[in-house]
């Protein structure tokens, strides 16, 4: 067996898991805070990529410059999204909504390959050094980077709606939009708030995976593994999500190491996480971590 | 007795004198298509207790929902009338608007965000006032209901009782001047409603909080009331200070379970066709 490389899938496993973990996370706060169900979540993904690299490439900002540049478009964008494509549709049957963001997905798609090109491109090398030295270990920069970038993504996730004004309302209006309404909460802006957050969080994560590998469109499959991460975790729990995007990260990385060592099937990386999502949904339709409702009166 | 004009005017204006919360001839629609509402016109007056009565689907839950501009979730507006508080027109100002402005509703049912704990439903109750010293101010809370402080834990598993209390306590963390309690002694046990409807009183005469009461517990709502209304398939079908209320023949038999004497289904009909003056 051949530990060297299980060692290097397994770590890769939970790098790329914790990004489906923030990416389903913003997934999730969509879908319980305003009940939408984000079929463009990878182009976001993508999107914060290029807004980033197009930065620093063609404008020649630093790229921390060019990150917070990310970080405010990506904030507008969510907002503008909201009140162009889904304020409208407040109200409208789920399947409208949903049509919308599977068009929503095409025309982002299209968007960005009329304008950023549909070549790959790569981030010109943005630290000083491209591996560091942690305990004795050759770690990639980028690697060290979007692990930092995930774990600190979740604890403000967990902090923001722990002990924020503003994330409290966003759990009420989750919970209930009239009984937030009833508590003068007003659901309009956490609605826009939400998709703020989650075009923010989903841009960062785009970012940390062009600096990984290199950005092109086709980083929107992110946005599909992140149903089979949101299914195991249960579509409406936070804490879920990030499980589930470790799961599936984690899976992917064992099943290449199978097939690669002993299988020899091919592609089963990409498969692998479905038919677990599969027998998920067969043995827990509600996921691992999605809540049952406190039964009691 | 017959009134002349001024007379009916002065009196009038007198009422709207007294009320911080008046809806005048309010229809409300749902789906474009069921009229539940039909022209309902009702006062809250500053520091009273008002109470709304009347059975299931008579619409005061709508009346309250009307006012606090929850309809839309319902697919409902309010498609005539007014509804005036504090002397402005607040027919369609926006829901969070109206909680800072000092109307506060407690849902039917409590509204209890249950997958949070206690705490945290206090602090959503002051949502609308963000410079709040929140935490004093749950301490306080504690005072008025010692029992909130004991539970720990998830508010879904809190009693029906404790579960209206903290939606009393969580409405009075927005400092509201009118609270309307849509049917607070619901599923309670009688010696619970007597404790809910204590604390109501207290908020009315301690913290001097106008209260608009709905419930279908006539009896225990207008011994605390000052005035009430009943209502009846979305109008009022009568109105006048409690005491008043509580006395009138009809109002004994059909919501106070009692009444001279005993009469039987088929004699309700009379009642129907006494209610004309309607």
């Amino acid at each position: 067996m051949n530990s060297e490389l299980l060692i290097q899938l397994l770590v890769n496993g939970v790098i790329v898991g914790m990004l489906y973990g923030i990416v389903a996370m913003c997934f999730v706060l969509i879908y319980k805070s305003t009940q939408v169900v984000n079929f463009a979540q990878g182009e976001f993904v993508v999107m914060g990529a290029w807004v980033c690299l197009s930065m620093v490439v063609s404008m020649g900002l630093p790229f921390w410059l060019a990150f917070l540049f990310t970080l405010a478009f990506m904030t507008a964008f969510g907002v503008v999204v909201q009140i162009i494509l889904l304020r409208p549709l407040v109200g409208e049957p789920v399947i409208s909504v949903i049509m919308a963001t599977i068009g929503l997905s095409t025309f982002m798609r299209a968007l960005m390959n009329w304008i950023f090109g549909n070549s790959a491109v790569r981030f010109p090398d943005v630290f000083s050094q491209s591996v560091v030295s942690i305990a004795g270990l050759n770690v990639e920069t980028a690697y060290v980077l979007s692990l930092v970038l995930s774990v600190a993504v979740m604890g403000m996730f967990f902090l923001f709606f722990r002990y924020s004004r503003w994330g409290l309302a966003m759990r009420a209006t989750a919970y209930s939009q009239q009984i937030s309404q009833s508590l003068g909460i007003p659901i309009g802006r956490v609605f826009a708030m939400a998709w703020a957050i989650s075009a923010v969080v989903s841009g960062i994560a785009g970012v940390v995976i062009g600096l990984v590998n290199a950005v092109s469109n086709s980083l929107s499959f992110i946005g599909i593994k992140v149903f089979p991460a949101v299914i195991v975790g249960g579509l409406d729990s936070v804490i879920g999500a990030v499980v589930g995007g470790l799961t599936i990260g984690l899976l992917e990385n064992l099943a290449e190491f199978v097939d690669g060592q002993y299988l020899h099937i091919g592609n089963m990386y990409s498969v692998a996480p479905f038919y677990v999502l599969l027998v998920i949904l067969m043995i827990k339709p509600y996921g691992l971590f999605g809540t049952p409702n406190i039964e009691r009166v | 007795m017959t009134l002349t004009a001024e007379q009916v005017a002065e009196s009038l204006s007198k009422e709207a004198d007294d009320a911080l919360l008046s809806i005048n001839n309010v229809e409300v629609i749902f789906n474009g298509v069921i009229l539940v509402l039909r022209g309902i016109s009702l006062n809250a007056r500053k520091g009273k207790i008002t109470a709304l009565l009347g059975a299931n689907g008579a619409g005061k839950s709508t009346t309250l929902k009307a006012i606090a501009g929850l309809l839309r979730t319902d697919d409902g507006e309010i498609t005539r009338g007014s509804v005036t508080y504090d002397g402005r027109d607040v027919t369609h100002t926006p829901p969070d608007r109206k909680v800072r402005d000092g109307v506060f509703l407690v849902m039917e049912g409590r509204g209890i965000i249950q997958d949070m704990t206690i705490r945290d439903n206090l602090r959503l109750g002051a949502f609308t006032r963000p410079g709040a010293n929140v935490e004093t101010e749950i301490e306080e809370i504690y005072r008025f209901f010692p029992r909130l402080k004991e539970r720990k834990g998830l508010a879904g598993y809190l009693s029906g009782g404790e579960q209206q209390m903290l939606a009393i306590g969580r409405a009075m963390m927005a400092k509201p001047r009118l609270i309307m309690m849509d049917e607070p002694s619901m599923g309670l046990s009688p010696l619970l409603v007597k404790e809910v409807f204590g604390i109501i009183r207290r908020l009315n005469r301690e913290l001097g909080i106008s209260i608009l009461l709905v419930e279908q517990n006539a009896n225990m709502a207008l011994k605390i009331s000052d005035y009430g209304y009943i209502m009846e398939n979305g109008k009022i079908v009568l109105d006048g200070s409690a005491e008043e209320l509580l006395q009138n023949e009809d109002v004994k038999e059909f919501y106070l379970g009692g009444g001279e004497e005993r009469r039987s289904f088929l004699n309700v009909k009379s009642f129907r066709r006494r209610k004309r003056w309607l």
